[in-house]
């Protein structure tokens, strides 16, 4: 045995390490674990250099920009970028109370529900596994990141909190295949499972069966489901359906990553939304161009300033004058008008003459429909 | 046979041995793993510049001595599986056998010319490559693809990567 290790030492120092890690795999593997002490080692080594690195590019990039290119416009730019931010979730958020109540209640609402509890983080690196979706963000356990808590942007959600550590966190991103997330539609109501497929900016969403009905355009939001992320923050746009062979293929294209990922937030304590009727916000909206001024259209001019105010009241005063100078009272005949408010007379089956029982139907015009 | 052939071939082995300072190589591993965290997510196409992998390589060949060898290559692979969202071991398994191999392959070859190193630099990314996917799809069962012909483009642009990383190395070599 001892000439054996002697002989083959270099050897047996290999099988001796392959085993080892062989082992250390098959404890992670059974147990779906981890083995934390040293993956904090590793974190601790490489977060910091990452967040100093960074700070470093970011001041020299923010001094480029600051003082010889934009001056104060990224003060301003930032400020607003982070005010519209707000102001797209609270929007969010009131579109969604508006959509199940009328307005005074879905205020009260929003009153009595303070919106979900988050903290921004900014992102400070990629995981090193090939193909993963994995980033690390700058902040950890003593900023109260918990694993499983849900990462958004203000356009969408980003991701889940998959590991944390006292100053740093890895977020499992929305794109990575092994992802998952319990989705709802916004028109027709169909409950679904989103998976990322891998590459940026699209996703699929799995277990909708082929009877039910889901549209090309239609917005799929968080259901609340999954426990993780809360209910109704969008997830993405329906761009194409297609049947399988039991259930449907639906793509999608996610909202969170729009304007990129560079800062996001974690949800600490997260709000239940409903599902908003209204179009999402961010959508784009084409407006017409506002009709030119026609020289040959005749303008009408107001009559008369005063007590007359609606168009009714104009036409009626038109009619008044016109009448004045033929002196006549358009609008009133000898009796005047019947007053259809009074009740009217019960009329007796005896005082009904047979070719009067059967009222006639007023035929109802055609209505022209006016093409576009 | 074996005692002379072995007090033969050490002294002449230790002789051809490249010293570092231990501050130069972790500092090298730091900066080789935190390119591969940080800098892949400005630059995406970086991400396929496996510096922690060439690094090992190198210090293999160096070192001449597989035992320091796969050592080194499971610390880093071991480091690398940190920064993932895999169970550790995985790049640990791939780089220790890497580290084995380039070093008693430098037993045999002259590790200094650039040629040679260009071979060695393509031959160990497309053997990472492989076996890293063979490990992944065998012990946790995971569907990654595996494109050849894009895993043989990168890793002859690794190998050119290499042969001037190795030659920029080359001077922070101990001597006297």
């Amino acid at each position: 045995m001892e000439f054996f290790l002697n002989r083959y030492r270099n050897l047996s120092v290999l099988v001796a390490a392959i085993l080892a890690q062989l082992v250390l795999l098959a404890y992670q593997v059974k147990t779906n674990g981890d083995v934390r002490l040293i993956r904090v080692w590793a974190v601790g080594a490489v977060t910091p250099l990452a967040r100093v690195i960074e700070t470093g590019r970011s001041g020299v990039s923010h001094f480029f920009s600051d003082y010889f290119v934009l001056l104060d416009v990224r003060d301003d730019n930032k400020r607003m970028r982070a005010e519209l931010d707000r102001v797209k979730m609270d929007n969010q958020y009131l579109r969604a109370e508006l959509s199940t109540a009328d307005r005074a209640r879905s205020l009260a609402i929003f009153q009595q529900h303070s919106p979900s509890k988050t903290v921004a983080a900014h992102i400070i690196g990629n995981t090193t596994a090939p193909g993963a979706r994995v980033v690390f963000i700058d902040r950890g356990s003593n900023s109260g990141i918990e694993p499983g808590m849900a990462v958004i942007t203000p356009d969408g959600i980003a991701g889940k909190v998959t590991k944390v550590f006292s100053v740093s966190a890895e977020v499992l991103l929305v794109t990575d295949q092994t992802f998952a997330a319990g989705v709802i539609s916004q028109n027709n109501r169909v409950h679904g499972t989103f998976k990322g497929l891998g590459y940026e900016g699209s996703g699929k969403i799995e277990h909708v069966q082929n009877e039910q009905k889901v549209d090309q355009g239609e917005w799929f939001f968080t259901s609340g489901d999954d426990r993780i992320f809360p209910k109704g923050r969008p997830v993405g746009e329906v761009t194409t359906v297609r049947q399988g062979k039991t259930e449907k293929e639906i793509f999608v294209t996610l909202s969170g990553f729009r304007n990129g990922l560079e800062e996001v937030l974690i949800i600490i304590e997260g709000v239940h939304a409903a599902i908003p009727d209204a179009p999402v916000t961010n959508q784009t909206v084409h407006l017409l161009a506002p009709p030119p001024a026609d020289a040959s259209t005749p303008m009408i001019q107001p009559l008369q300033t005063g007590p007359v105010s609606t168009d009714a009241d104009r036409t009626k005063e038109q009619y008044r004058k016109l009448g004045q100078q033929e002196g006549h009272v358009y609008g009133e005949r000898s009796n005047g008008a019947p007053n259809y408010n009074t009740p009217l007379k019960e009329v007796k089956p005896a005082d009904v003459k047979p070719n009067e029982a059967k009222p006639k139907e007023a035929k109802p015009k055609e209505a022209k429909q006016d093409k576009p | 046979m074996t005692g002379f052939s072995e007090g033969y071939r050490e002294p002449l082995r230790k002789e051809r041995n490249s010293m570092f300072n231990v501050a130069v190589i972790t500092g090298i591993s730091l900066l080789a793993i935190l390119f591969r965290v940080y800098v892949s997510r400005f630059i995406p196409y970086l991400q396929y510049l496996e510096l922690p992998l060439l690094i090992t390589v190198y210090f293999s060949l160096m070192w001449r001595s597989p035992i320091a060898g796969l050592f080194f290559g499971a610390a880093i692979g071991l480091a690398q599986d940190s920064l993932s969202h895999h169970p550790l071991g995985m790049f640990g398994i791939v780089k220790t056998l890497v580290g084995y191999f380039a070093a008693s392959m430098s037993l045999r070859v002259d590790v200094g010319n650039p040629v040679l190193r260009l071979v060695l630099g393509f031959f160990f990314f497309f053997f990472h490559q492989l076996l890293y996917w063979v490990l992944a799809n065998a012990l946790l069962g995971e569907t990654l693809g595996f494109e050849v012909p894009q895993a043989l483009v990168v890793a002859i642009l690794n190998a050119i990567v290499a042969v001037f990383l190795y030659q920029l190395l080359d001077r922070l070599k101990v001597t006297g």
